[in-house]
């Protein structure tokens, strides 16, 4: 008898704990490629992250995990997330994209966000910032300020995202200068500083003088301030590089975008979607302008700036060719959200093949 | 692509493996495999910056980092050669131990610039019309590196100190019973080989880069410990193994910002790809050299 009863409160308790589980403060994930403290990237996930959680207060649970290999590693961990009761899991690069859709089939009831990717799924939404806008910008500054008529772009791994970055910071930089030439390295990486900085020597070796970076860390500026060339902040402001070598940056802007989400998460009115949202919306954001930018470059960089934000200008505005000279864009016409998402080709102008 | 500045970019980036080399090749050459480069390079790394930002001297950076690398190495040691502990694990675990420290470390750090090492000034050979810019205008760790290599050559090839060193490495049984100190040996050598990965890794901090980012070595003490392989473990075959990788390594970048029309994808992994080739071609040779007690533990009782 006294067993029974014993039993029979260990079951009481049992789903009362389980209950309580389930009422349990949602549990929120954070996966980075870099570490958190990389001065670019994937220190603006975390920070966003922080943002967002301060936001919550105590209704929430965060956890983060740095320097998660893009690939096999990347799904462990993921899984390891699932596992320990993550209800909603962002996954911050490009290469998470098919671990995340594989864990994601095995966790029909977890949620996650996966930033730059394509690939959705009934519990996996994709976000990203049109970073080509930002580099529309940046790049017409680099025309601009380019003495030896070349301008440098370091490049990850060839993605769309990065070809759109190439290609817009391309097209601007010919606005300011018709003469420009970009030279294009690529690097097989996110995040190597050593790699980044000889990239960034070997293209003010083959004569460029500003460049431009698509890799997380803040390796190339230091290299250009030592050499007397410009650069970008990308990312993040990178502001301990002002007011040279630095003329601006990219600002990647998430914690709106992370508040909003989690916020679903807990109204219980979390769906698939699709997100792309760039200057206009505040996702993508310009660092101030610093350096000796002449007044009249400034005039018409904001000015671009403000265009974009409004929707008055695509950063993609046909006449446009493609590498091989055929047409893409034709006078006034301007590029679909598909064509740009799968992006694969470079501009008329720019040289060198883009590797498989 | 302009000669001068490709042999002026390839010194300053095979530095860092150089060093880091040259020190692993003096520890295995005593007899002791110590996997933990990675680590003690990434903490002569954050040791050397924080100590050059805090004193605004480069030069004392350089010293920082190699004490702080051979004390690291230290621990090692003393797992290894007192406490008998693997070789092999306690190198991996000094590898994660140095990469954690220096993150913890380095947090302070991140973003602040380090003093420049200035470049020297040598009269004469500096105003050589190409061989001066191309050789004779670096910062003094280039040539700090330069004359340890010529240093632990002829130290390993004339010296009796060197002669015990390798007696030590190719039989440490004989050694002990001929009188010499096998642990206390091995505990120099291992010191020697912490100090040079320590400078080794700032120089990545303090002149490549230059500046602390965690995890910045990036995997360059695991080249350095192919590259002792790759030089059959002499320090000539060192030299040229850390030329030859940073070398095709700066040759790809630069052949990609000129715009060559080989594909990016060869490029890339040619430092790798010319590495294996020369372990090949080197297996296939048959003498490796490889000190016959590597990785062996030693106790005056067995």
């Amino acid at each position: 008898m006294k067993r029974r009863t014993l039993l029979a409160s260990a079951a009481a308790l049992s789903l009362i704990a389980g209950s309580a589980f389930a009422q349990d403060k949602p549990k929120v994930a954070f996966v980075y490629v870099g570490p958190a403290n990389d001065g670019g990237w994937s220190q603006h996930h975390h920070e966003a992250a922080m943002k967002m959680k301060a936001h919550f207060g105590d209704a929430i649970e965060v956890i983060e995990q740095e320097s998660v290999p893009e690939g096999a590693d990347a799904e462990r961990v993921l899984t390891q997330m699932a596992l320990s009761g993550a209800d909603l899991i962002f996954t911050t690069s490009f290469g998470y994209m098919d671990p995340t859709i594989n864990v994601a089939a095995k966790f029909p009831d977890v949620k996650f966000e996966h930033a730059t990717g394509y690939k959705t799924a009934e519990n996996v939404s994709v976000y990203s910032a049109r970073f080509y806008e930002g580099r529309a910008v940046t790049g017409y500054l680099a025309g601009a300020m380019t003495k030896t008529n070349k301008i440098g772009y370091i490049g990850s791994f060839p993605i769309p995202e990065v070809i759109r970055g190439i290609n817009s910071s391309y097209l601007h930089a010919k606005k300011a200068n018709p003469d420009v030439e970009i030279a294009v390295v690529w690097l097989s990486t996110w995040f190597d500083p050593a790699k980044e900085a000889d990239a960034t020597q070997a293209l003010l070796d083959q004569g460029a003088d500003v460049v431009l970076a698509h890799t997380d860390s803040t390796a190339p500026l230091s290299v250009l301030a030592k050499a007397g060339a410009y650069g970008f902040g990308q990312a993040a402001d990178m502001a301990e590089f002002k007011p040279e070598p630095r003329l601006s940056s990219i600002i990647d802007e998430w914690a709106p975008y992370y508040i909003e989400r989690v916020q679903a998460l807990i109204d219980g009115s979390w769906t698939s979607t699709n997100t792309w949202s760039g200057i206009g919306d505040g996702m993508v954001g310009i660092g101030e302008f610093t350096g000796p930018i002449p007044e009249e470059v400034l005039a018409t960089a904001t000015k671009m700036k403000e265009d974009i934000a409004s929707g008055a200008y695509h950063p993609f505005t046909g006449p446009i060719n493609k590498q091989d000279g055929s047409a893409w864009l034709a006078e006034g016409e301007v590029a679909d959200d598909g064509t740009l998402a799968g992006m694969s080709f470079y501009v008329e102008g720019v040289s060198g093949d883009i590797p498989n | 692509m302009d000669p001068v500045l490709l042999v002026a970019s390839i010194m300053v980036s095979a530095t860092p493996i150089l060093l880091a080399a040259l020190g692993e090749m003096v520890v295995e050459k005593s007899g002791v495999l110590n996997l933990g480069v990675e680590g003690m390079m990434i903490t002569g790394a954050v040791m050397g910056f924080a100590i050059a930002v805090s004193s605004g001297s480069p030069l004392l950076g350089f010293a920082g980092a190699a004490v702080s690398g051979a004390v690291l190495s230290l621990a090692f040691g003393f797992l290894t050669q007192y406490l008998l502990s693997n070789q092999v694990a306690t190198g991996l675990g000094l590898t994660l131990v140095g990469l954690g420290l220096s993150a913890l470390i380095g947090s302070n750090y991140e973003g602040q610039r380090a003093p420049a090492l200035g470049k020297l000034d040598i009269p004469l050979l500096g105003d050589l019309p190409v061989l001066g810019r191309m050789l004779f205008s670096h910062d003094i760790m280039v040539y700090v590196s330069l004359a340890l290599v010529a240093a632990v050559w002829a130290f390993l090839k004339f010296t009796r100190a060197g002669l015990i060193l390798r007696a030590v490495g190719e039989d440490h049984a004989s050694a002990h019973a001929l009188g010499y100190k096998v642990v206390r040996v091995r505990l120099a050598a291992i010191a020697f080989g912490g100090a040079c990965a320590g400078m080794g890794g700032a120089y990545v901090s303090l002149v490549r880069v230059p500046q602390w980012t965690e995890g910045m070595t990036a995997g360059a003490g695991w080249i350095a410990l192919a590259i002792v392989v790759f030089a059959s473990w002499r320090a000539l075959g060192v030299l040229i193994g850390a030329y030859l990788f940073g070398g095709v390594t700066v040759i790809q970048l630069n052949l990609q910002a000129a715009g060559t029309t080989v594909p990016v994808e060869l490029l890339s992994m040619s430092p790798y790809l010319i590495t294996i080739i020369v372990l090949v071609i080197i297996s296939a040779r048959g003498a490796q050299g490889a000190p016959a007690s590597l990785g062996r533990s030693f106790h005056a009782s067995s």
